[in-house]
C-alpha cells in the first residue's frame, strides 16, 4: 500500500498535491499495490483526488495543526493501512513534516524526488543534488519509505474516477505552533507551481519599467520572477526571487529578461524544461543555460514578443 | 538563553560539481569548502542577535563531521558563538546526522536549535523537522523572520504564494530562511579569539544506514542556444510553441 499525504492549504487541493497522487498511482502499480490518499480538514473536493489515481481517500477532521499533528496523524494512518511508502509533496508542508514521519515509522527518506523509483534492484529513487547542478540516484534499504516529490517533476494524469471520501477516526494532538494569520501576494500562480514564468533582473533598470514583464506574463499566462539584486533592492516582493536563496523551480518555461545568469541564479531555475534569454549583452554566462536566445534590448525585444505571443493567442 | 545551532560543510556556491569512484562518490579535489551559507548567514546570525538581545546566554555550535570540519566551525567561532562540538563522524545521511543531534541534545536543555533551511549540496529539508520529532519539540521551518517576548517567539515563515505568521513557546527548532538576519563577516578580534574558545570533539552513536547514494549523474550538457533574430519574434513564439511545445 503507497499513502499519498494530499496538502490542502486553506482547504484547497494544490496542483503538487494532485501530482503527488499520480504519482503514488504510478508507484503502486509498479510495486503490484493500491494506493490511498489522506487529506486534513475541511477540503474542497477531496473526492476528485480518485481521478488522479487514488483508490482510496481519507479524510480526518479538525482544522487546527501544526506540522507536529500532521506528521503525527500521517504516520497513524501509514501504520492503520499497512503503508511501505509515503508520498508527500516538497512544499512547505513537506519540508515541515517529511523528517518528522519517516522519524517516527523508522522509514528511509529521500526528499525532493524528480522521477518514478527504478525497482530493479532494489528500490533506488532519482532527486536533484548541488542545487541542480547534478542528479543522485539514491537507495532505500529501510522496510518503510518517505519520499517527497518536487514540482513540475511529473505530468497531472486522470487515471480514474472521483472516489467517496471516507472519514479516519485519529485525533489529532494540540497544536504547539499556533497561526496567527496569513499574508497573501496578490494574485497569480504560487511560483513552485507555476508553469510559465517570465522573470526579470537589473536589465529592466527600475520599478517602474516593469510593465514590459507584465503585459508579456499576461498574454502568456505566466507568473512573474525576479532575481537577488531585484529583491534586495525592493524593485519587486522577496516571495519573487528564485535562484540559490530564493525559491528554486522547474517550470515548463522560464522567461529571464535583463538577468545575466550568474551561478547563483541558475542554481534556482537550471531544472526548467524550456530557457529563453533576452539580453542586450551576448556574453552574459545565462546564455549557455539557455535553449533559446534573443541578443537585444529587452525593451524593443519584450513588447514585440507580447504582441507575437497575442498573435498566437488570437 | 542557551542556544545551539547545527552546521554543515558544504562545496563553495560556485564549486564545480565532480565525481569519483564510478560516480558513486563526490570529488573533493579542487573543491573549496564553505559553512552552509543558510547555516552561517541566517541561523547562526540570529542565534547570536537573540543572546545579545537577551544579555546573557550560550551559542554553541554543533557540527556532525570528520577533523578537516574544524576550519568552518572555527570560523562560526571567529562570528561569535562561544563554543563548539563536533562529533567525530562522516555524515552519511539525514537520519544518521539527525539522530547524532539529538543523542547530543537531548539532556542539555537548549532553549532553541537553529538550522539552516536546507544544506546546499544534498538540498534535503529533512534534518531539522527529524530532530525536532526525536527530541519531541515544535518546528518552524523556513522562518524568515523571528520576534522574541518572553518565553513566546513570533516567526515569520515563507510559504507558497506568501508568508504565514506564527507563535510557538520555546523550547523549539527553527530552520532559517533568507531575511532571518544579516551576514556577518568575523572581525580580526573574533578571528583572534576563535582560536581560544572550546571545540570539544565527542564520538558518533551508533546508527544503522538506511538511505545511500548509489550513483551520481551530471545533466547532459545543453546544446548550443539557438539565437532568435531580435526583429521576428513569430519565429520564437513560433519555437516554443511547436519545436518546444511549451507554449
Amino acid at each position: 500500500m503507497i499513502l499519498i499525504y494530499a496538502e490542502s492549504p486553506d482547504g484547497q487541493l494544490k496542483k503538487v498535491a494532485l501530482e503527488a497522487v499520480t504519482y503514488g498511482a504510478k508507484l503502486a502499480s509498479a510495486m503490484g499495490t493500491t494506493c490511498a490518499a489522506l487529506t486534513i480538514g475541511t477540503v474542497a473536493d477531496a473526492g476528485s483526488l480518485g481521478k488522479y489515481g487514488a483508490g482510496k481517500v481519507y479524510n480526518i477532521a479538525g482544522e487546527d495543526v501544526d506540522n507536529q499533528n500532521i506528521a503525527k496523524a500521517v504516520a497513524d494512518v501509514a501504520e492503520k493501512i499497512g503503508a511501505e511508502v509515503v508520498v508527500m509533496p516538497f512544499t512547505s508542508t513537506g519540508k515541515s513534516i517529511q523528517g518528522r514521519v519517516a522519524a517516527i515509522l523508522n522509514a528511509g527518506v529521500v526528499s525532493g524526488v524528480s522521477a518514478l523509483p527504478d525497482l530493479s534492484n532494489g528500490f533506488v529513487v532519482r532527486k536533484p543534488v548541488f542545487s541542480g547542478k547534478a542528479f543522485a540516484d539514491t537507495k532505500i534499504t529501510s522496510e518503510k519509505k518517505v519520499l517527497s516529490l518536487m514540482g513540475n517533476a511529473i505530468p497531472l494524469e486522470e487515471l480514474g474516477a472521483a472516489v467517496d471520501v471516507e472519514t479516519i477516526d485519529i485525533d489529532l494532538a494540540p497544536c504547539k505552533v499556533k497561526r496567527l494569520s496569513v499574508e497573501k501576494q496578490a494574485g497569480g500562480i504560487p511560483l513552485p507551481e507555476a508553469e510559465l514564468v517570465v522573470s526579470g533582473g537589473r536589465g529592466l533598470k527600475g520599478p517602474e519599467n516593469w510593465n514590459v514583464l507584465l503585459e508579456l506574463a499576461e498574454a502568456l499566462g505566466a507568473s512573474t520572477a525576479c532575481s537577488r539584486p531585484v529583491a534586495d533592492m525592493d524593485w519587486r516582493p522577496h516571495h519573487e526571487h528564485v535562484g540559490q536563496t530564493g525559491i528554486a523551480i522547474r517550470p515548463n518555461l522560464y522567461i529571464a529578461m535583463g538577468i545575466s545568469g550568474a551561478i547563483q541564479h541558475l542554481a534556482g531555475v537550471n531544472n526548467s524544461k524550456t530557457i529563453v534569454v533576452i539580453n542586450k549583452d551576448p556574453e552574459a554566462p545565462f546564455f549557455k543555460a539557455a535553449d533559446y536566445g534573443v541578443v537585444g534590448d529587452l525593451f524593443e525585444v519584450v513588447p514585440k514578443l507580447t504582441e507575437a505571443v497575442k498573435r498566437l493567442k488570437a | 538563553m542557551k542556544l545551539l545551532v547545527c552546521i554543515s560543510q558544504t562545496p563553495d556556491t560556485t564549486a564545480n560539481i565532480s565525481f569519483k569512484d564510478n560516480n558513486t562518490a563526490f570529488n573533493p579535489d579542487g573543491v573549496q569548502f564553505i559553512m552552509n551559507p543558510y547555516d552561517e548567514w541566517y541561523a547562526l546570525v540570529r542565534a547570536l542577535e537573540l543572546k545579545e538581545a537577551v544579555g546573557q546566554g550560550t551559542v554553541t555550535i554543533l557540527n556532525v563531521g570528520p577533523a578537516t570540519n574544524d576550519v568552518v566551525i572555527r570560523k562560526g567561532l571567529a562570528i561569535g558563538a562561544d563554543d563548539a562540538v563536533r562529533i567525530d563522524t562522516e555524515a552519511t545521511s539525514a537520519n544518521y546526522v539527525a539522530k547524532q543531534i539529538a543523542e547530543y541534545a537531548k539532556d542539555k536543555g537548549y532553549d532553541a536549535i537553529f538550522f539552516g533551511k536546507e544544506t546546499i549540496d544534498f538540498n534535503g529539508a529533512i534534518v531539522p523537522s527529524m530532530v525536532a520529532e526525536y527530541l519531541d519539540l515544535p518546528f518552524v521551518s523556513l522562518a524568515q523572520h523571528m520576534d522574541v517576548n518572553g518565553n513566546t517567539a513570533t516567526l515569520k515563515r515563507d510559504i507558497e504564494g506568501g508568508v504565514e505568521v506564527l507563535s510557538v513557546d520555546f523550547p523549539f527548532v527553527l530552520s532559517a530562511a533568507k531575511g532571518l538576519a544579516e551576514q556577518r563577516i568575523p572581525n580580526m578580534k573574533g578571528i583572534m579569539m576563535s582560536r581560544r574558545k572550546p571545540l570539544n570533539v565527542v564520538a558518533a552513536v551508533d546508527v544503522p544506514n538506511t538511505v545511500e547514494v548509489v550513483h551520481f549523474e551530471t545533466p547532459p550538457a545543453k546544446s548550443a542556444v539557438k539565437l532568435i533574430d531580435p526583429d521576428n519574434m513569430d519565429e520564437l513564439v513560433n519555437l516554443l510553441h511547436n519545436e518546444a511545445k511549451v507554449i
